[in-house]
Order: C-alpha cells, then sequence, then structure tokens
C-alpha cells in the first residue's frame, strides 16, 4: 500500500558529532534559512535526531541542501533524501514502500577490493617500529631494522645479541615468526607474520576499511547507504540517489594517513636537490618552507592513532591535536626522548602523494601520547586533516573493481519502461483470457490481478530490492502465470468435452491440473534459485522476483480462483452449462 | 470460442525422424555460429567500461570516436544506443588509467566538446569479476540442468528427466547460436533470461509427460506411439494458448522496455518458440528413443493402487 504514496524529495539534517543533539532550536534555525532565501517547503518534521523537510520537487531540494549547507556550517550533516508521502500509521505498523534498487533509483554501485598487498606491507613497517622500540627498550643492541620483501630482516653483530632479541620478541609478539639465519659476521633473524596472523589481519583490515568508508560516506550526505563486506576481502558501498558521482569517488579513494620519520640531519640538503639523493633518505619539500630530506625508515605509521581534532597551539595557529594510541604512545615517548633537539618529519601521505607538513625540532621527550602538529595549514585545512586522519587511514588500500552507475533520470526512465511493459502485457492477457474463456476467464484474470499484488506486498514486505530485470521478471511472471489458470480451464473443457456433467467438470479440472501446475512450476523455480545462487546485483533482483512471482501464482492459481468458482457456481447443483466458452465436441463421438 | 478442433490425434510420432533430423541440423548449425563468430560477450563478463550519455539532438559520433582518440583511447566502440541522441560508449580495460578515474576521464572530455552532454549510466567491470561472473553463470546452468533433471526423474522417471533437458538445452544452444549469427550483445541479464527460459520450457514438456502418463494409464491398448500421439495433440491447444500469453507479456517489454529489456526480451521470445517447437517434437521423440514402455510409469500407478487397496 505505501508504494501508492509515492515520494518526496526532502532533506535531512544531522549534526555531525553524535554527541550533540538536533533540537527545536536546529528547526527555527533551518526555518530562518530558508524563509530568508525564499524557498517553499512543503513540510518539516523533527524526528530521531534530525530535522527533515520536504520540497516539491529536486531542483528546489537541491538548491535548500546548498544553501542550508551554507547556512548551518560544518558542524553538521546535511543529505539528500527521499522521504515517504505514505501517512504515520502506514509506517508504524512497518509497511514500508518497495526498496528500489540502483537502476531504478540512480545512484552508484562500487566493488572496492582491499590490496592485501598493501596492508602486509603497511603492518610489516609497523613491526619494524614497534621492533625497534622494544629491542631498544631491553637495550638489545642491534645492528639494523629493514624491511625485504615479505619479511622484516634484524641483523645482530653477535649470537648473544640476536639470542636475546629472538626471546623477546617471542615472548612479545605472538603474531610473529622467526627464524635464525647466519652470515659470516651477521647473525639475522628473519621475522615474518604467522598464517593466523595474516588472515586476521585481511579481516580487520577490510572490517576496518568498512568504518572508514561509513564515515567518508557520512561526509558525503547520503541516506541508506549500504556498505557491506562481500567474500573474503571485498566491500559492496552503494550510494542510492548520488548526483554527483565524481565526488563519490573521490572521497571513496582518498587514502590519508601519517607517517612519522626523522629528518636526515648528516646529509647535505644542496646535494639532494642537485640530484644526488643518499641511500637511504628522501627529498621533499615542506610546506611553506624549502626542501628537506627525510629518511625512508618509518617511525611511526598513521593507524596509531587514536583521535584528531583541530584546534589552536599555543600561539592561537591553527593545529591539529593528536592522540596516540598506547603502542604509539610508547613509541612516541622513546623517539622524542632519544631525538631531543633533532627534527622529525611529519607526513602527510593522500593518494601516493607524500608530504611533508611540518618538521619541527623535537624539543622534549613526550610521554603522554598527545602531539600536536603546528604550523603552516590554515582553519580548514587543519580541519579537513583531522577528519581524514580521524575517519581514516584506511588500514590497506582498495581498488575499484567494479562500479555501476545510473543517472538520476535513466533511474526514473527504466521505472517507466518497466511498469508500462508490465501494465500492457497485463492488459493484453486479459482480454484475451475473458474473451476465449469467458467468465472463467475472467476469474483467471482475477487471480491474476490478486497475484501481482501479492507479489508486490511480499517484496515490500521482505524489503527485497527491485531492479529493471526485476520488472521484467514480474512480466514474465504474468505470463507464466497464467499458465497455471489455462491449464485448469483446458481441463475443465476435456471433462466437458467427454460428457461430464458442469459442476463434476469444474471439480475434476482442478484436481488433475494441481499436478502438472506443482511439476511445472517447481522446475522453473529450481531455475531462478539457481539464478539467485550465482547471480550478482540486478540478476539476484530478478531471480527473487521470479521465485517469489512463482509461488504467488501457484497459491493464486489455486486458492483464488477456485474460491471464487465456489463463489460464483458452488450452490448450485444443477449446473446446466458452464460458461467457460464453446466447448466443441468431437462430431465423431455422436455416432 | 474454441481454436483447436482436432478431429483426430496428429501423428506427431511418425515424423519423429524427420524432426530429430531438423533438430539436430538447427543445432549444429547453432554450434557451428557459436564457434565461428562466437558470442559477443557484454562488459559484464568480459571486463571493460560501458557508458551511455546522452545529447540534447542527434549526436555525432564521429566527433565522439575523435574526441576519445584524442585523450588515447583510439579503440573504443562508439554506437547509437535507442535513438539517435543516445550514445554507447565501450571501452576495454585500460592498466595505467584506474578504472574509476577513467568515466571521469572520458566525461570531461566529451563535456568540452560540448557541455550539454549528460551521464546516464556508467558500468565498469573489473577483469577478475567478469571472470567470476562467466564462471558463475556457467555454474549456474549446470546447476539447473542438474536440478532439473534429478526432479524430473524424482516425478516421471529418468528418462523423462534426461529427455527434457536434452530438448531445452536444444532451446538454449538455439538462442545462444542466434546471438552468436547476429552478433547481439550477450549480457549478464541475457543469461538470466536463458536460465529464465530453459526452467519455463521444462514446463512444457511436463504438461506434455504428465498427459503420457495419463494415457498410458487409461489407454491400455494403445501402442507407445499412439499414447504419445495423444498426449501431445490434447495439450496442443494448452501450450501454444500459455506460449501466447507468455509472448504478449514479452512483446510489450520488447517494445515498451527501451533497450535495457531489449535482448532480454529478444532471448526469450526465441526461447519461447522454440520451446514449443522443442517441447513437441523434440522431447517425446527422444523419450521413445530412450525406450520408455507402460512398465516404466506403471510402476507408480502400481504403487498407487497398492496404497489404495490398503485402508
Amino acid at each position: 500500500m505505501p508504494n501508492f504514496y509515492g515520494e518526496s524529495p526532502a532533506i535531512q539534517i544531522s549534526p555531525m558529532r553524535t554527541t550533540d543533539k538536533a533540537d527545536t532550536s536546529l528547526l527555527a534555525r533551518v526555518e530562518g534559512i530558508l524563509k530568508k532565501n525564499n524557498i517553499p517547503v512543503n513540510g518539516m518534521l523533527f524526528e530521531l535526531n534530525s530535522v527533515k523537510v520536504r520540497f516539491s520537487d529536486t531542483d528546489i531540494q537541491l538548491k535548500a541542501k546548498d544553501i542550508l549547507q551554507a547556512g548551518l556550517g560544518k558542524g553538521y550533516v546535511v543529505a539528500l533524501n527521499l522521504l515517504s508521502e505514505s501517512p504515520q500509521w502506514l509506517t508504524d505498523i512497518s509497511a514500508l514502500p518497495m526498496y528500489l534498487g540502483l537502476d531504478l533509483r540512480g545512484g552508484v554501485h562500487f566493488l572496492l577490493q582491499v590490496d592485501m598487498k598493501g596492508a602486509l606491507s603497511k603492518s610489516l613497517d609497523r613491526f619494524s617500529a614497534d621492533i625497534r622500540s622494544s629491542l631498544r627498550e631491553e637495550k638489545i643492541r642491534y645492528k639494523r631494522v629493514s624491511r625485504e620483501g615479505s619479511q622484516i630482516i634484524v641483523k645482530f653483530r653477535d649470537l648473544e645479541s640476536r639470542d636475546k632479541a629472538n626471546d623477546e620478541i617471542k615472548n612479545n609478539y605472538e603474531d610473529l615468526s622467526l627464524r635464525e639465519h647466519d652470515l659470516e659476521d651477521e647473525f639475522h633473524l628473519a621475522v615474518s607474520l604467522k598464517e593466523t596472523a595474516l588472515k586476521r589481519m585481511q579481516d580487520s583490515a577490510v572490517q576496518q576499511n568498512i568504518t572508514t568508508l561509513r564515515n567518508r560516506v557520512n561526509e558525503l550526505g547520503v541516506a541508506e547507504p549500504i556498505i557491506q563486506q562481500a567474500g573474503a576481502d571485498r566491500v559492496v558501498v552503494q550510494l542510492p540517489g548520488v548526483q554527483d558521482t565524481a565526488k563519490a569517488k573521490d572521497i571513496l579513494g582518498r587514502t590519508a594517513t601519517l607517517e612519522l620519520r626523522m629528518v636526515d640531519e648528516e646529509h647535505d640538503v644542496s646535494l639532494a636537490l642537485s640530484g644526488q639523493n643518499p641511500s637511504d633518505s628522501e627529498l621533499y619539500t615542506e610546506r611553506g618552507g624549502g626542501p628537506v630530506l627525510v629518511k625512508k625508515q618509518v617511525m611511526l605509521t598513521g593507524d596509531r592513532i587514536n583521535d584528531a581534532q583541530p584546534g589552536f597551539d599555543n600561539n592561537n595557529r591553527p593545529a591539529v591535536h593528536l592522540n596516540l594510541d598506547s603502542n604509539g604512545a610508547r613509541t612516541f615517548k622513546q623517539l622524542t626522548r632519544e631525538n631531543v633537539g633533532k627534527r622529525m618529519a611529519i607526513l602527510l601521505i593522500e593518494k601516493n602523494q607524500k608530504e611533508v607538513i611540518t618538521a619541527p625540532v623535537i624539543q622534549e621527550e613526550i610521554p603522554s601520547g598527545r602531539v600536536q602538529i603546528t604550523g603552516n595549514m590554515s582553519i580548514s585545512e587543519a580541519r579537513d586533516i583531522s577528519l581524514l586522519l580521524r575517519a581514516g587511514a584506511l588500514a590497506a588500500p582498495m581498488d575499484i573493481i567494479e562500479e555501476r552507475t545510473v543517472g538520476p533520470s535513466l533511474g526514473a526512465e527504466n521505472i517507466s519502461r518497466g511498469f508500462n511493459s508490465t501494465l500492457f502485457g497485463f492488459a493484453a492477457i486479459a482480454i484475451f483470457m475473458t474473451v476465449y474463456y469467458l467468465i472463467f476467464g475472467f476469474i483467471s484474470v482475477t487471480a491474476l490481478g490478486v497475484n501481482l499484488l501479492l507479489l508486490i506486498a511480499l517484496l515490500s514486505i521482505l524489503q527485497a530490492t527491485l531492479t529493471l530485470p526485476g520488472m521484467a521478471a514480474i512480466a514474465l511472471t504474468i505470463g507464466m502465470a497464467i499458465d497455471a489458470n489455462v491449464l485448469i480451464n483446458e481441463r475443465i473443457r476435456d471433462e466437458l468435452r467427454i460428457g461430464i456433467s458442469p459442476q463434476a467438470a469444474i471439480n475434476a479440472g482442478y484436481e488433475r491440473a494441481f499436478g502438472t501446475i506443482l511439476d511445472a512450476n517447481i522446475t522453473t523455480l529450481i531455475a531462478g534459485i539457481a539464478l539467485f545462487a550465482f547471480g550478482s546485483g540486478p540478476i539476484k533482483g530478478f531471480a527473487v522476483v521470479l521465485c517469489l512471482g512463482i509461488l504467488t501464482s501457484m497459491f493464486s492459481a489455486i486458492m483464488v480462483s477456485r474460491s471464487l468458482v465456489n463463489l460464483l457456481y458452488g450452490k448450485r447443483r444443477k449446473l446446466e452449462t458452464v460458461p467457460i466458452g464453446q466447448v466443441w465436441k468431437p462430431t465423431s463421438n455422436k455416432r | 470460442m474454441e481454436f483447436f478442433r482436432f478431429r483426430r490425434d496428429i501423428p506427431f510420432m511418425s515424423w519423429g525422424k524427420y524432426t530429430t533430423t531438423i533438430s539436430l541440423l538447427t543445432f549444429i548449425i547453432a554450434v557451428f555460429f557459436l564457434a565461428t563468430k562466437g558470442l559477443n560477450l557484454g562488459v559484464d563478463f568480459t571486463g571493460g567500461t560501458v557508458m551511455e550519455v546522452g545529447y540534447s539532438q542527434t549526436a555525432d559520433l564521429n566527433k565522439i570516436r575523435n574526441t576519445l582518440a584524442g585523450i588515447g583511447m583510439p579503440d573504443a566502440s562508439v554506437q547509437h544506443f535507442g535513438n539517435s541522441s543516445d550514445v554507447l560508449i565501450r571501452l576495454p580495460t585500460k592498466p595505467e588509467i584506474s578504472s574509476a578515474q577513467l568515466s571521469e576521464v572520458v566525461m570531461k572530455a566529451l563535456r568540452q566538446e560540448d557541455s550539454v552532454v549528460e551521464m546516464r549510466r556508467v558500468e565498469f567491470v573489473g577483469p577478475q569479476v567478469g571472470e567470476e561472473l562467466v564462471e558463475n553463470g556457467a555454474l549456474a546452468l549446470l546447476i539447473v540442468s542438474l536440478g532439473i533433471i534429478a526432479y524430473l526423474a524424482m516425478r516421471f522417471e529418468w528418462k523423462f528427466g534426461v529427455a527434457a533437458i536434452i530438448a531445452n538445452l536444444h532451446d538454449v544452444v538455439i538462442i545462444l547460436g542466434f546471438f552468436a549469427f547476429f552478433q547481439w550483445e550477450f549480457s549478464l541479464t541475457v543469461l538470466a533470461a536463458v536460465l529464465a527460459i530453459l526452467g519455463y520450457s521444462v514446463n512444457e514438456s511436463v504438461v506434455v509427460f504428465d498427459r503420457i502418463r495419463e494415457n498410458f494409464r487409461k489407454m491400455r491398448k494403445a501402442s507407445v506411439e499412439q499414447v504419445i500421439d495423444n498426449a501431445i495433440t490434447r495439450t496442443m491447444s494448452r501450450t501454444i494458448i500459455t506460449h501466447g500469453c507468455t509472448q504478449m507479456a514479452v512483446c510489450s517489454m520488447l517494445f515498451f522496455g527501451g533497450e535495457a529489456l531489449h535482448y532480454f526480451a529478444l532471448a526469450l521470445t526465441i526461447g519461447i518458440c522454440f520451446g514449443i517447437y522443442s517441447a513437441v517434437l523434440v522431447a517425446s521423440p527422444i523419450v521413445m528413443l530412450l525406450g520408455v514402455t507402460r512398465e516404466d510409469l506403471v510402476k507408480i500407478e502400481k504403487k498407487e493402487t497398492k496404497e489404495e487397496a490398503v485402508p
């Protein structure tokens, strides 16, 4: 039923931070802004910690969105939405309208795959840093910790150190497996991740990415996004109603993370500028400053960041305040203790582009894990960077392996096309059946109508997704549903032909036909189920509608038409003729 | 009103030899086209990008082609889609450019030429996803076939199951042959249509088999051939009416469904037409070929009478 009411374009305004509350003052503000700009409003309501405003068409809706976003500022998320027009009581009994698939609504669908190699390398980076700091804490001397391929190689000068390190790492890091390896004058420890740890990392990488994506999608202001895990290393993201697909792809793809490295103060910067980079450093340009040589070794990675907030430093300059987690805090404490007076570089890595935001001098040991990044950024940049850092460092980079975008106009077109084809198909069949089978034909058509209604109701209740092939499946189901009725009617005619009385003929018709209907429909059902299991996206929509359609058609053909027939003819014992159209008897029988 | 006035049973089975030969011939021709021309696989299976863009008036395909060649995509396929102001652009996978960016790059270039261009639809399928879809499609086909054989073997007898599947796979191959011959785009939706047809045509064969079984019970003195003939003749009217009705629904889809559903509806149409043919003239001869006798079905009957005798 709610389907009949349709939907109206609307805007949903919710506060960015979940701790803030939307209240009546927000409502008043929104109203004020809209009135000031002469935007006609169809209705406003306050619901579930957000304010929803209705408009009469999408143009006004878009204008309103921009104005509201500008007027309310960044503290609120202004999202486009479609509110159903159905009256409140229907929503209360969970009678929800049908859930339209993307190809009917317009929107974006992405399938993202987690790049496990990237995740592995990041994790190894992290472990390298951790190992380094643990060894230092235990005062085990090592020569070098470096990454080679999918392993970390720790080099020692003597056997004793290596063995101590072996024990130390084994005790503290259960995810790592160690292998000893000796060269002439060096003792090596090859560290790699255990299988179970690898798998766990894969799972958590996907989970973490999902959370990150969710945060980012919220930033986009999309209502009803779908972000789900699909398989071991894939994520499905669906953003219905999104008009600006370029922006969506941009935001989803952004990887922002932080790396903390030491500035290379031993080598000469000018040498590097002329093209001779020392082997373990890289050249960057500090933002707002000059060139800087930064060591390649990563001391601290961005996923150690618990929280990032924009703010101001002591000199009232825009800054980003970071909170590190316990591991990160420990590493940072060591780093700052050992390097007082030296410069450390903070790199922001976005989309494989690295930039040194700032390279401050370490003043003192910082034990608290609170880091402040100052310098060379505006307040809005501070905000953006905090958001990116907070919403995530993606645990692992992701690639888009499948994308389907349907523009909104096409979506609407598809709906009308699907609807039309179903309508005309139904009409044509209805006319034919009635003409051929007379009243019985009419009964069949009624059953068909009931069938359709049932199907739509079922789809709505189950909140199954309706796609364009799904509508095709509806049209197909109509054709196939009629089959059952035709079977029954033909049987009745057969019986009449043989000369059985009309009442008995009706009975026999239904009985005999039942077995055949069952067989026939079940075979199509098998096909539908296979399609459902192996299909994806729109095909799944098709399969769902097909299967449900078969079930409802079996039900309606047998139950509904039977009851109608009983209603009309059951009472009359002596049935002379049955209006089933002409029943032609072969003249040879009459001999 | 009644269309089908049969005085006698039409001797279908005596045409058995001819019909089987014709079926075999069409089958071989279909396979031939599949092998030589190959299916025009849609982007869903090959991987790549498909973009549907709309202009406000007739689009100049050559200009678009030049624009695309200009940004490094000379191998793009550009064609009209539906009406003359809609254009379908197909781009193969390019490993260098991230495919998500690909559509943006193309849109920007197109917009520079003509700012009114509107993006209707973009589909990008990464190559490995494409492969997976092919695998899944093939698996689905296999499972459906096995499932149907199993079910029919249970309800009737294995010979019927096998006959039904052969007849209907024959349909499927013919549909594929048509697609190969005319090089229509074979996309995921078309595959769905094919699988639906498989289920649906088996539907047909089941009705005939059901009649055959009933006839075996009733016409005790008739030979196998006569029984089958009778069954088919009797069910003929029903078969044609149902197919006609379904075809009407599909026709409305053909005309009103727009481009997206066009090939889907086409596959369905071919399937329905050949479905009639195969149910009547292919499935049953095969059953006969496999040597079905009354005894096969009488087993079931004996079981039923036994159950009735013991109250």
